[in-house]
């Protein structure tokens, strides 16, 4: 149990001959909601790609102490979900129908769902306020309400580890709050934790609890928002004008035009 | 489907009561015995040449529509079928060859039942090959899009190669046009009794699997998250998708459009969840073609048409009408 959630050491990653990772060291506990924030082509995503076990390199990669090879496919996907950047929306699929492939790992190969999966399956919309969408196809869904889909899907497959691939990317500000705030309460009831990627860095700095700066494939920078989001440090990496104000819940990133 | 079969024993040449028929067909199965009031010779015409021909049309029709849904469901294209990996191409240029050898050395090769069933298989399973190898040399990350390149390019290099051959064999056109527009003509139990196997085959592996088509419909990247193996789900559901296709390539020749209408047509009834869609679609692509084998034969009797021609003629319409009843209703 004292095992950290997720426990990278030197991971490298090179995707067609380029170099994406080169050296990662990164420890989430179990509980914590860590967010990897850098500018595009940093390696946020090949990170997650790599703790949810889609992709293999050099160095270690363990999941709650145990090394992520030394899991079976079906073992790893009840232990960490992955909510993907733009998740593809099947034709013609409904609501219900998407939440239950998250049961996947649990229904045997050649057999099908118990009702104990279909009650799983209820449970998780029930939670979500998409009940009344159960029948719905997914494709006539407003962003919002898809990104809550995708959550309640993740959630279905009962991990404890929950990966969020720019969760927010699509929805605009209220639906980012709502949906931040849907995922640190079920952090909270259900004692997931939580390793995301996002481009907005004042909501990022909000929501995690340790913020982690990935630029050219390192690790430049990890901590608490407060330490993370600072003039210096984002003017260096991100090559952008900036301000850093105090905020309630961690620091604000005010983009300023240059002079 | 029973209504199915007991259409296609009644109609034909000689007509026969329905009622009558279904009688004589509970019958067949055991501790029933009902009066039909047939005649003997009624009786054999029913046992021996329409109820082997109306199960084939049975058979033959669930294995294209199960193989098209199952395709569409792999390859996440809704124009995928049997046709559009080269599978029905390979087969028939196979087939092409094995005639126009046949003729060559007398007749006695095609005279074997088994050449042309023999030469449908090994055409098919080595055109799904030949698909497989060009998809992989398009590059490391095999998407579904490349395979469909490779099966749109394997289907244009069997369909020249069959061409070349009928061009120059055209005194054997006759035979192979017959056998490439479809036909369940010649079945009698024996055709049945090839074909029952593959479909057996076929119709378990498909149907255990087709939970994980729903999940590879997320897409590779989401079903790896969810624990599955999609390249090794894909290639035995190919597999065993093709396996069928061959199978009732070789009992009634080339028969389009029930792959790609019978799945959509379900797709657009009942939802997309491939757990009720393929089930769906073999009672119907049964149904279908049996209906269609009736209409082929009584149309132009005593001639019969192409059932190729039949479910094209019929399908093509069908299809429009429950495109547009389900538009209406979606909205």
């Amino acid at each position: 149990m004292n095992a950290p959630a997720v426990r990278v050491h030197d991971l490298r990653v090179a995707l067609g001959g380029n170099p994406i990772l080169a050296g990662v060291d990164l420890t989430v506990s179990a509980g914590e909601w860590v967010t990897v924030i850098g500018p595009n082509g940093a390696g946020k995503s090949t990170l997650l790609r790599a703790v949810g076990g889609l992709l293999t390199g050099p160095g270690e990669v363990a999941l709650f102490g145990t090394p992520i090879g030394a899991l079976r496919r079906r073992e790893r996907a009840r232990v960490v979900a992955t909510v993907a950047q733009s998740p593809v929306v099947p034709a013609g699929m409904s609501v219900f129908d998407y939440t239950l492939l998250g049961r996947t790992p649990y229904i045997p190969a050649l057999g099908r769902e118990s009702a104990a999966d279909l009650a799983a399956v209820h449970e998780v919309l029930d939670r979500l306020d998409l009940g009344p969408f159960a029948h719905r196809e997914l494709a006539t869904l407003s962003g919002g309400e898809r990104q809550r889909v995708f959550l309640a899907r993740a959630l279905a497959q009962g991990a404890t580890l929950l990966l969020l691939d720019e969760p927010t990317s699509a929805l605009d500000i209220g639906h980012q709050q709502e949906v931040l705030e849907l995922v640190d309460q079920l952090r909270r009831e259900h004692g997931l934790t939580v390793l995301a990627t996002m481009h907005d860095l004042s909501i990022a700095g909000e929501y995690a609890d340790r913020l982690v700066l990935l630029a050219d494939g390192r690790v430049a920078a990890a901590g608490p928002p407060d330490e993370v989001l600072t003039e210096a440090l984002l003017a260096r990496h991100y090559r952008a004008h900036i301000r850093v104000i105090p905020g309630d819940h961690g620091p604000l990133v005010v983009p300023v035009r240059p002079t | 489907m029973f209504v199915a079969l007991v259409a296609g024993v009644s109609l034909g040449p000689v007509s026969l009561p329905p009622g009558s028929v279904a009688a004589e067909l509970l019958n067949l199965l055991p501790g029933v015995r009902l009066d039909s009031g047939l005649t003997e010779r009624e009786i054999a015409i029913i046992t021996e040449l329409r109820l082997p021909r109306v199960v084939l049309g049975l058979l033959v029709g669930a294995l294209l529509a199960l193989a098209g849904g199952c395709y569409q469901g792999v390859f996440r294209n809704p124009l995928a079928d049997p046709y559009l990996l080269g599978v029905a191409a390979g087969a028939g240029f196979a087939v092409t060859t094995a005639i126009v050898l046949g003729a060559g050395a007398g007749g006695a090769l095609t005279g074997l039942p088994i050449t042309i069933p023999l030469a449908a298989f090994v055409g098919s399973l080595g055109a799904v090959v030949l698909t497989y190898l060009l998809g992989a040399a398009g590059g490391r990350d095999r998407s579904p899009a490349t395979l469909i390149l490779a099966g749109v390019a394997v289907s244009a290099f069997f369909g020249a190669g069959q061409t070349y051959l009928l061009q120059q064999h055209s005194d054997n056109i006759q035979q192979v046009y017959s056998w490439l527009l479809g036909r369940l003509a010649t079945a009698g139990w024996h055709d049945v009794w090839l074909v029952l196997p593959y479909f057996v085959l076929t119709a378990v592996v498909v149907l255990l699997h087709r939970r994980e088509l729903d999940v590879l419909s997320v897409g590779d990247d989401e079903a790896t998250g969810l624990g599955l193996h999609p390249q090794r789900s894909r290639y035995l559901l190919i597999a065993a998708a093709s396996l069928g296709t061959a199978a009732a390539v070789s009992a009634s020749g080339l028969i389009g459009f029930v792959g790609i209408i019978v799945p959509h047509t379900m797709r657009l009834l009942f939802g997309s969840s491939h757990r009720i869609i393929l089930p769906l679609s073999m009672l119907f692509g049964g149904a279908f073609l049996a209906l269609t084998d009736v209409v082929a034969r009584t149309a132009a009797a005593p001639a019969e048409i192409p059932i190729g021609v039949v479910t094209a003629l019929l399908g093509g319409p069908f299809f429009v009408l429950v495109l547009r009843t389900a538009r209406r209703v979606a909205m």
